[in-house]
């Protein structure tokens, strides 16, 4: 071959160069297709992932004993400040979640339930960073929890503002989570506001999310505040995502191009939480699908927009209109499934949240329409124009029937 | 030099390189930061092809797919590629000046990255920002020191 002087012993070591090339070629084209098609090396990945772990916490150890040795020679004063300030901010929560348990079970008795529901988030485990540089252009964490602590795949991480992301491979006392703000990541988000549903993708630049699927004519002004909306299997309902930031219609473009940016401190987090979630809630994320739709089934793909109903003038004051949320949620989630062709189905006088006096008794994480379940799987409920009990969005209405 | 001495330096220049790649950096010196890794493993199917070359290239690769790459055997084939072509071109490549090396290996490692971007496009991770391109041009300039001070390493 090409090469002979430069080793003494290169000819005499087994098959030639193109050989070996071949044959490792070959190799990884192998494992790329095993990984790719059928998620048969998740277990290759598992071992490899914990014969990584110990090199990767070596490389983060310098940083790790910084952070350490900072701790230890803090002073008895800043020591003392900072118990001061989480005490006062202890104070703070305790004073928010003061009424929590009368307005869950007064949102439980709208909804028609004989108890208060449990909080949707069943239990939680914090999990460090580790502090090391996996790719600079995707936005990936690694954390220093794996399967041993029961994390698993496409599971939820939030920090203590929003959400963060969800894990994707996960190691025995590793994984790795892909970031919201990751240019391959979606995330099914709702407009507090007026309740839109839309998909929130990453930028890639670990600050701002894009909402590439609204139509120029959608209701979403900056300021307003994205929540999950609970479809798409993975995140459950009414966790903040982001804040939106600039909107720009453009008369010549059929959607508006808006930018938010998320709540969790995706850049500067040291900590996050993994979190596991009541599967029978009504604000666990909706198990329509998997995540991917097997090409070719026809109750699966994004049904043609249902014909629309009769509604009273747009301009008619909110609290009284019928503009049935249930009709609405079903139009917002047919928009949100089908996002290239808007066809007007979102409408853009969505109901304000009027009615300031019950408007509160939103619990967080209950704001969960059952529904959802349904409209995404396709067939559009039955829409009941029925008026909804003081401005909630009716949740509990296909239900009661 | 014996051919048992370069293996242990190789396997401790490559984690050493390895170290480098996935360390924390500040965000700014993170995007022009070069795989280090890469730039290693060229170094040794260069300098030693018949104790680095393809396997080294290979098994890198697959680490590197471990800690950075959305589908397992991308980085492999990758590197398998490059430590090939550099590992034939060993004699011609270490004949040059360390400038005009710099050049050779501007363009293997713009090849590297191409294939590193094709192959995200056919798994459908397809990442098309440009910044991608900026770590063969900053290999490209480390190349220089980085091969005199792997060359130290090699004589003493």
């Amino acid at each position: 071959m090409a090469f002979g002087t430069g080793g003494h012993r290169s000819q005499a070591r087994g098959p030639s160069l193109g050989f070996r090339f071949t044959l490792y070629a070959i190799l990884s084209l192998v494992v790329m297709f095993l990984d790719q098609r059928h998620g048969w090396m998740e277990r290759a990945r598992f071992v490899i992932q914990a014969a990584a772990y110990p090199v990767q916490v070596a490389v983060s150890s310098p940083s790790s004993a910084w952070t350490w040795l900072q701790q230890v020679t803090e002073t008895r004063d800043a020591l003392r400040a900072e118990n001061a300030r989480l005490r006062k901010q202890q104070h703070e929560l305790e004073l928010r979640t003061m009424r929590y348990e009368a307005l869950a079970r007064e949102n439980g008795e709208l909804r028609g339930l004989r108890e208060a529901l449990p909080p949707v988030a069943e239990k939680w485990l914090a999990a460090e960073i580790v502090n090391i540089h996996l790719d600079s252009l995707r936005q990936r964490i690694l954390i220093n929890r794996g399967s041993t602590n029961g994390v698993f795949k496409a599971q939820v991480v939030l920090d203590d503002k929003g959400v963060i992301g969800q894990t994707t491979h996960v190691g025995p006392w590793s994984a790795e989570v892909i970031l919201i703000t990751d240019p391959e990541h979606a995330i099914p988000v709702q407009v507090e506001r007026t309740g839109l549903r839309t998909i929130a993708v990453g930028a890639g630049d670990s600050t701002s999310l894009a909402l590439p699927y609204l139509p120029g004519n959608a209701d979403v002004k900056p300021g307003d505040v994205l929540v999950t909306s609970g479809l798409g299997g993975v995140f459950p309902t009414g966790y903040p995502v982001a804040r939106v930031t600039e909107v720009h219609r453009d008369a010549v473009q059929p959607l508006a191009q808006v930018r938010a940016i998320p709540f969790a401190n995706v850049d500067t987090d040291g900590e996050v939480l993994l979190v596991w979630f009541r599967e029978d809630h009504p604000a666990a994320p909706a198990l329509t699908t998997t995540g991917d739709l097997p090409i070719g089934n026809k109750n699966l793909q994004p049904q043609p927009a249902p014909p629309p109903r009769p509604k009273p003038a747009p301009s008619a004051p909110a609290d009284s209109a019928p503009t049935s949320p249930a009709a609405q949620s079903s139009n917002a989630s047919a928009s949100a499934r089908k996002p290239t062709s808007p066809s007007g189905t979102v409408n853009p006088t969505a109901p304000a949240p009027s009615n300031g006096g019950n408007a509160p008794a939103r619990v967080p994480a209950a704001g969960a329409p059952r529904n959802s379940k349904d409209s995404a799987a396709g067939e559009a409920p039955p829409a009941t124009p029925k008026k909804p009990p003081a401005g909630q969005p009716s949740d509990a209405t296909p239900r009661n029937q | 030099m014996s051919s048992d001495m370069p293996r242990g330096r190789i396997l401790f220049s490559a984690i050493v390189a390895l170290v480098l790649t996935v360390l924390p950096l500040p965000p700014y010196l993170d995007l022009a930061r070069p795989s280090f890794l890469v730039l290693t493993v060229l170094y040794w199917s260069v300098a030693a092809p018949w104790a680095g070359g393809i396997g080294l290239g290979w098994f890198s690769g697959l680490l590197l797919d471990v800690f950075q790459g959305p589908v397992l055997g991308q980085h492999a084939l990758a590197l398998a590629a490059v430590t090939y072509v550099t590992a034939r071109e060993h004699q011609r490549i270490r004949s040059k000046p360390l400038f005009q090396q710099s050049l050779i290996v501007l363009a293997v490692l713009a090849a590297y990255e191409g294939l590193v971007f094709l192959i995200d496009g056919w798994t459908g991770h397809p990442l098309t920002s440009p910044l991608r391109w900026i770590h063969a041009l900053t290999g490209a300039i480390i190349w220089a020191p980085a091969s005199i001070i792997l060359a130290q390493g090699r004589r003493s």
